[in-house]
């Protein structure tokens, strides 16, 4: 099946246990999942595995770029999609044919880190010369892992406050700007409300990324410690950061958890019947194409609490740590992190590239915008929250917090019980 | 005499002589014959399944790597709350799942009629969603079922009422998924019992008709019993599948575009235990608890099945 390096019987063993874990799932889900091919021509063999297609022609481009430069590599592209890849790559990883390059993010970097199954990169960064100063540091954090680094950051995301100007406009109020808190927010949602019309102040839903999290840092709280071993959700900060969102649900200032179900609350924000949205940079090239509000709408650094603070999240590539090529897949991955790679991603607009100074192309490419403000905000981003088994303890946060967004659970005893939740599936992942 | 017997007990002789030796190789033929299905049915089905008891009773590593902890993932189970409420919600949807049975065999009876104009035209439309992919069937009911801008609000709004969000809504997401299971099982059903009407000979009905029987007596003494095997087919499938339910729950409760960690607010009443071993197995990472949740579900798969077939004999009549 999928394995085909090492002695016959290691081949087996790890082919059989793939093997029935791809079998069951196959018997409940209908999934399979088997890797790359085998290498082979007198030219080295690179794979790099991706999820987004949109930007698979940017990605096929900065490929090109380094085979020309290395006419001794090849490399291939595979796409695989987004809702499948996690399960795929884990398959592939554990069979020993994952690809040499592949895309991760934030919730799954410490799991492949701690795992074995991603190549240190410190030291041949250091060989060559990489700058790990070039990228935003919140970013690198994220793909460092004991004090060895293990991704070079691709793109980055950070979270604004879009708000619909027309709106604004019609209830006489000044728009969004850095000098705004909590309170500022709070009050224009409640001037921007007028159920009669549908018009809404504010899309409040329980999203961690684009919501609670900022909320929580800016309150002072966190979410996980720094050690990684125990949960923020119990810390009278981290649910002052939670009450804000709940407190304004209770105001009756967004539209009910769910309508926000049923409707994604970006599509609801393209209906320009509601002020205010945090949401996150990658929002902008799909505003920016809608008739209804592409000329409504801008965006401003996010209120602050307590202190300033915005969620950082990107990707970065890695290397397979059981690679064929371990030197030639490091730079490919050190090319994609380069300075070129990142001009050619900032072109398309898709991503903010992560390398520092080349960001100023993704601000120009949508001018009608202050997409400035998310690297404004660069200097007091907060890295994603993540530990060795983050979507253990990710899947709780929505079910836990849910009912206290719609009001049938004080958000103070949910965020108890989340932390409790949590603590126990930390203990799990030691 | 002689002659004859020298004839005859050759021959006799030889009959058993050929088959002696002849059937070895016939076994072998046959072994081969069935070799294909057997190494199959082995390699992806048994093996596993034995492998994945075993590692129900382990603590797995995402990427391999196992330690025996006994029965810990077992009593885990008993201890998680959302196991019950799972396994609650896949009874509920399978029992509701049968209430489909009745209405394919009516609409089968109807459609089976002769000089029914556009028949064809009817079976094409209840069979299409079987052929749908179940992604395009969710998103599509999704949109129907939009509490705020759906077609069934819309229409409810018409006269006057004021719809749940169907989908999104604790108490009755499970329902409205329910629903889309039967109108996506009726088609695969009504084949089964076309099939088996058609198996039905005429002259039944028309004795019946001659002895005076209306078109309901007819449908309930011949149609019914004479149906019954395929019903009883039927029937087993629909509680197998059901009880493997996951990716129209799926569907129905991801929301598009939304990140990792949004869950619909209905989610825990309508997870299914497939669902809820997707989760804990390629979503947590927590394979052996995964492996044990698939055990329990085999389980009971099983176990109505077997009930099933007991049963069967007080109701099936095989012709």
């Amino acid at each position: 099946m999928c394995s085909k390096s090492g002695t016959p019987s290691e081949g087996r063993r790890r082919g059989a246990r793939l093997g029935s874990w791809v079998a069951i799932s196959g018997l409940l889900l209908g999934v399979a999942a088997c890797g790359t091919d085998d290498p082979s021509g007198g030219k080295i063999e690179l794979t790099y595995r991706i999820w987004d297609k949109n930007q698979q022609p940017a990605m096929q481009q900065i490929a090109d770029r380094f085979q020309a430069a290395h006419p001794n590599i090849h490399v291939t592209i595979q796409l695989t999609a987004n809702q499948e890849y996690w399960t795929k790559l884990q398959g592939d990883a554990t069979g020993g044919s994952a690809p040499d390059v592949f895309w991760m993010n934030g919730p799954h970097a410490q799991l492949y880190a701690s795992n074995g199954m991603l190549l240190p990169l410190s030291d041949q960064l250091k060989a060559d010369g990489v700058d790990l100063g070039n990228y935003p540091s919140a970013l690198t954090a994220i793909y460092s892992y004991q004090g060895k680094q293990y991704g070079i950051p691709k793109d980055f995301d950070t979270v604004g406050l879009w708000y619909n100007k027309k709106l604004f406009d019609a209830a006489k109020l000044t728009y969004p700007d850095d000098t705004w808190t909590w309170e500022t927010v709070a009050a224009a949602a409640r001037k921007l409300t007028d159920a009669s019309k549908g018009v809404y102040g504010i899309l409040a839903p329980p999203f961690n990324q684009e919501n609670f999290y900022n909320t929580v840092f800016q309150a002072g709280g966190y979410v996980i410690s720094p050690d990684g071993k125990s949960s923020g959700y119990d810390q009278p900060a981290t649910i002052s950061g939670l009450k804000f969102w709940t407190d304004l649900m209770k105001a009756g200032v967004s539209p009910s958890v769910k309508s926000m179900t049923d409707t994604y609350p970006a599509q609801l924000f393209e209906s320009g019947k509601f002020g205010m949205y945090y949401a996150g940079s990658w929002n902008a090239i799909e505003f920016s194409k809608n008739d209804t509000i592409k000329n409504d709408v801008d965006v401003a650094v996010l209120p602050q609490g307590t202190k300033r603070a915005v969620v950082i999240h990107g990707l970065a590539n890695v290397v397979y740590a059981k690679t064929k090529h371990p030197q030639e897949a490091t730079q490919f991955a050190e090319f994609l992190g380069s300075k070129e790679a990142a001009e050619i991603q900032a072109k398309t607009g898709a991503v903010i590239p992560a390398f520092n100074g080349t960001q100023e192309a993704w601000v120009s490419s949508m001018p009608q915008f202050h997409l400035r403000s998310f690297l404004d905000e660069l200097p007091y981003a907060v890295p994603f929250p993540a530990s060795k088994n983050t979507d253990a303890w990710m899947t709780k946060e929505a079910a836990i917090l849910g009912p206290a967004w719609s009001g049938d659970k004080d958000v103070a005893a949910a965020a108890k019980e989340l932390a409790t939740a949590m603590n126990t599936a930390l203990r799990e992942e030691q | 005499m002689a002659a004859v017997n020298s004839l005859a007990r050759p021959r006799r002789a030889r009959r058993p002589a050929n088959r002696r030796p002849g059937r070895r190789p016939e076994r072998m033929w046959a072994y081969l014959m069935v070799a294909p299905m057997t190494i199959g049915l082995s390699v992806f089905y048994l093996w596993p399944i034995a492998q994945t008891f075993y590692f129900s009773f382990t603590r797995s590593g995402p990427f391999g790597g196992h330690t025996w902890i006994g029965t810990a993932n077992y009593r885990a189970l008993v201890d998680e709350p959302s196991v019950f409420q799972s396994v609650a919600n896949t009874l509920f949807y399978a029992v509701v799942q049968l209430a489909g049975i009745p209405l394919a065999v009516l609409l089968a009876a109807l459609l089976n009629q002769r000089g029914l104009r556009g028949r064809s035209i009817y079976r094409l439309v209840y069979f299409l969603p079987v052929v749908t992919m179940p992604v395009a069937v969710a998103m599509l009911w999704r949109w129907m079922y939009n509490g705020d801008y759906g077609l069934i609000n819309q229409l409810l709004s018409v006269v006057g009422i004021q719809g749940p969000h169907w989908a999104s809504d604790p108490s009755v997401a499970l329902y409205a998924v329910a629903a889309i299971g039967i109108w996506m099982a009726l088609g695969y059903n009504m084949v089964i019992f076309l099939a088996g009407l058609q198996g039905i000979p005429t002259m039944y009905y028309e004795a019946a008709a001659m002895d005076g029987a209306g078109p309901a007596r007819m449908f309930f003494r011949i149609t019914v019993p004479l149906l019954s095997p395929s019903i009883f087919f039927a029937t087993v499938l629909t509680v197998i599948n059901s009880l493997q339910m996951f990716d129209l729950a799926y569907m129905m409760m991801s929301t598009p575009g939304a990140a990792a960690g949004t869950a619909n607010p209905a989610l825990p009443r309508v997870r299914t235990v497939s669902y809820l071993f997707y989760q804990k197995a390629f979503v947590e990472h927590d394979l052996g608890f995964g492996a044990a949740v698939a055990f329990v579900l085999l389980g009971f798969i099983l176990a109505m099945t077997l009930i099933q077939f007991r049963l069967q004999r007080r109701w099936v009549h095989y012709a």
